[in-house]
């Protein structure tokens, strides 16, 4: 495995049975993720996008191949070795925020944190840096609902960053933005790649968001059907 | 910031739900507590009996009197160490509905038998020298605004003095206290001497005579002996420990334990399904959010014990609160001019109140606790 590479799928199946029908998403995918890569997945409804990144954000088990992070199967973690390992790699960023309504956007931001071994002090410094990268730092005590959506994802996007995680993953980040919110969005995003070389994957319907990223893969019927952008 | 803060967080994230739940709780404590500290009350009298305290009694029941001639005789009997006795007088103060624990006693070896009735020295001196003095308990003599030094007229709805009056005069002697908060201080004490003497009829009797044996161990024999010494006499006696003495007087009225017991489970029953349905809903409400932490990477066993937390705190608040305000309410309570034992909200009450409040609050925390822990990630996020 080159030490560029962060994650690797091989010969990845997965299928749900339905009542008495077993629908196969993917059978035999393969897929390689380096460091640094800011990695667009477009495709229509149903292609299997979602399964993807669910898999690839450890909440959901691929049926057969093998899934490999930095060097270390994932696939075969159990349940509560898979929650401490996306709280150790991954960053989550929804199109619907899923930000805490009870919490301000400090205490959201803070919320990863509470699963380190950080004080309260360092676990306060992390978060007003990350507030401080999205431009936040004014609105650390609103709480979400007096925020707007594009601010509102902005604290999301502070959420997934503030433990340092390995891996963004965003799951259609502007879908619920205006094209001028989602455009800022996106740039940030193309920032976290560019100047603090964040791995970055999203999955999004929309073309003018994926040509923020540096490459795009399309799936289809559970196939990447661009084969030369697919590893 | 830590899981507590979350717990609060979400606890407090809709205050009108909080405040009807708590108060629900609250309800439901504080009738347990009141009510439980009625029942302790009413139960002191049995439980507060010395062991080595015995109760001998007509045979046909305890409203016939003794002779008074049997108190020496049961003095004389192996095993025995004190004797005094007391008769009912039926007395009131003022008006007929202001009825008095009252009872005409030989007050020295009164005292002895029954230590837990507190007087100096002093007084007590002055209560055997005046044979129109009485010692009244601390409540009654603060429900009547009773002095020492006082004189007052006290009248009998069952015996009349030899001029036709029902009217006695007293002078009230010491105003006594209990040992024990719950030692019963609405009870007024007189001569004997000055009753017998005074009265028109059925002299040299008297309603009970009651026994301090040597040694509880020995009261079996005690018991026997008395009995057996007055079988087959026109008053035969019924010799018995004073707690089945109590406990025989207060179930004539009912089996009051059934009755307060009754209640509070179904105050408990009704708040069980009402704090249970409230925690389900907000689990269920939270479902996506609860999908967000699983996957942030909180673990399922830490959302399980942070839900289980919540209905924990839920009914330890409002319980606590609750077992306060019978604090409150059994103080108003004794404070009131009624004839009531002393309510307290002992140690034991807050003991049990405090299982209670645990097990209100893993009843109640447990289903909607499961749910967050089997909650699927990707179930969750979809219902989002």
């Amino acid at each position: 495995m080159s030490e560029d590479l962060l994650y690797e799928l091989r010969d990845v199946t997965k299928q749900f049975t339905k009542g008495k029908e077993t629908i196969s998403v993917f059978s035999g995918l393969n897929m390689a993720i380096e460091r640094g890569d800011f990695l667009a997945i477009m495709g229509p409804s149903g292609s299997g996008k979602t399964t993807l990144l669910n898999m690839l954000g450890g909440v959901d088990q691929p049926t057969g191949g093998e899934v490999h992070f930095d060097g270390n199967r994932v696939d075969t973690l159990s349940e509560s070795q898979l929650a401490s390992w996306r709280a150790n790699n991954i960053g989550f960023i929804f199109q619907f925020y899923n930000l805490m309504p009870m919490l301000n956007a400090q205490r959201n931001v803070e919320l990863p944190l509470l699963l380190t071994k950080l004080n309260g002090k360092q676990r306060r410094q992390n978060v007003a840096a990350a507030l401080e990268l999205v431009s936040l730092s004014d609105r650390a005590k609103h709480m979400p609902k007096e925020m707007s959506g594009g601010q509102q994802q902005r604290v999301a996007i502070a959420r997934a960053l503030v433990s340092d995680p390995k891996l963004l993953l965003c799951d259609e980040p502007t879908g619920d933005l205006d094209r001028k919110t989602a455009d800022e969005i996106l740039n940030m995003l193309q920032l976290l790649n560019r100047d603090f070389a964040k791995t970055i994957v999203m999955v999004t319907h929309d073309p003018a968001a994926a040509k923020y990223a540096k490459r795009t893969l399309h799936l289809d019927k559970g196939e990447f059907v661009d084969r030369d952008m697919a590893a | 910031m830590k899981d507590l803060f979350l717990i609060f967080k979400n606890l407090t994230r809709k205050p009108l739900r909080l405040f009807l739940t708590l108060f629900a709780t609250f309800i439901a404590f504080m009738i347990f507590a009141t009510l439980g500290s009625f029942q302790q009350a009413l139960n002191a009298g049995i439980e507060l009996s010395a062991d080595d305290r015995l109760v001998s009694i007509n045979k046909i029941n305890f409203t016939q009197p003794l002779p008074i001639s049997y108190v020496e005789r049961i003095r004389a009997v192996d095993g025995v160490e004190l004797v005094t006795h007391l008769n009912w007088f039926g007395g009131y103060f003022q008006e007929p509905r202001n009825q008095l624990g009252m009872f005409a006693v030989a007050p020295e070896s009164f005292l002895q038998v029954y230590p837990e009735f507190l007087v100096t020295d002093d007084k007590r001196e002055a209560w055997i020298n005046n044979r129109q003095g009485l010692i009244a308990g601390e409540a009654i003599a603060k429900q009547y605004g009773w002095q020492e030094g006082q004189r007052i007229p006290i009248n009998s709805n069952i015996f009349s003095k030899v001029d036709g009056s029902t009217v006695w005069d007293f002078d009230v002697v010491a105003i006594y206290t209990g040992e024990d908060a719950q030692t019963d201080t609405n009870s007024v004490y007189f001569h004997y001497e000055y009753f017998n003497k005074t009265q028109s009829f059925g002299g040299n009797n008297v309603g009970f005579v009651a026994i301090k044996s040597v040694d509880a161990s020995q009261n079996e024999a005690v018991i026997e002996d008395i009995d057996s010494m007055f079988a087959n006499s026109p008053a035969e006696t019924e010799t018995m420990p004073e707690k089945a003495f109590n406990k025989a007087f207060l179930d004539q009225i009912g089996n009051l334990g059934l009755i307060l017991t009754s209640v509070v489970l179904a105050a408990f029953f009704v708040i069980l399904i009402i704090v249970g349905n409230s925690m389900i809903l907000s689990i269920r409400e939270r479902t996506a959010e609860i999908g967000v932490m699983k996957t942030l990477g909180f673990g399922s066993g830490r959302i399980f014990r942070m839900v289980l937390a919540e209905s924990l705190l839920l009914a330890l608040i409002g319980g606590a609160l609750g077992v306060l305000a019978a604090n409150l309410l059994v103080a108003g309570i004794n404070q009131a001019p009624i004839q009531l034992p002393t309510l307290v909200v002992n140690g034991t009450l807050w003991l049990q109140a405090l299982v209670f409040m645990l097990g209100l609050g893993l009843i109640t925390g447990i289903v909607p606790a499961v749910n967050a822990l089997r909650l699927n990630i990707i179930t969750a996020l979809s219902r989002g």
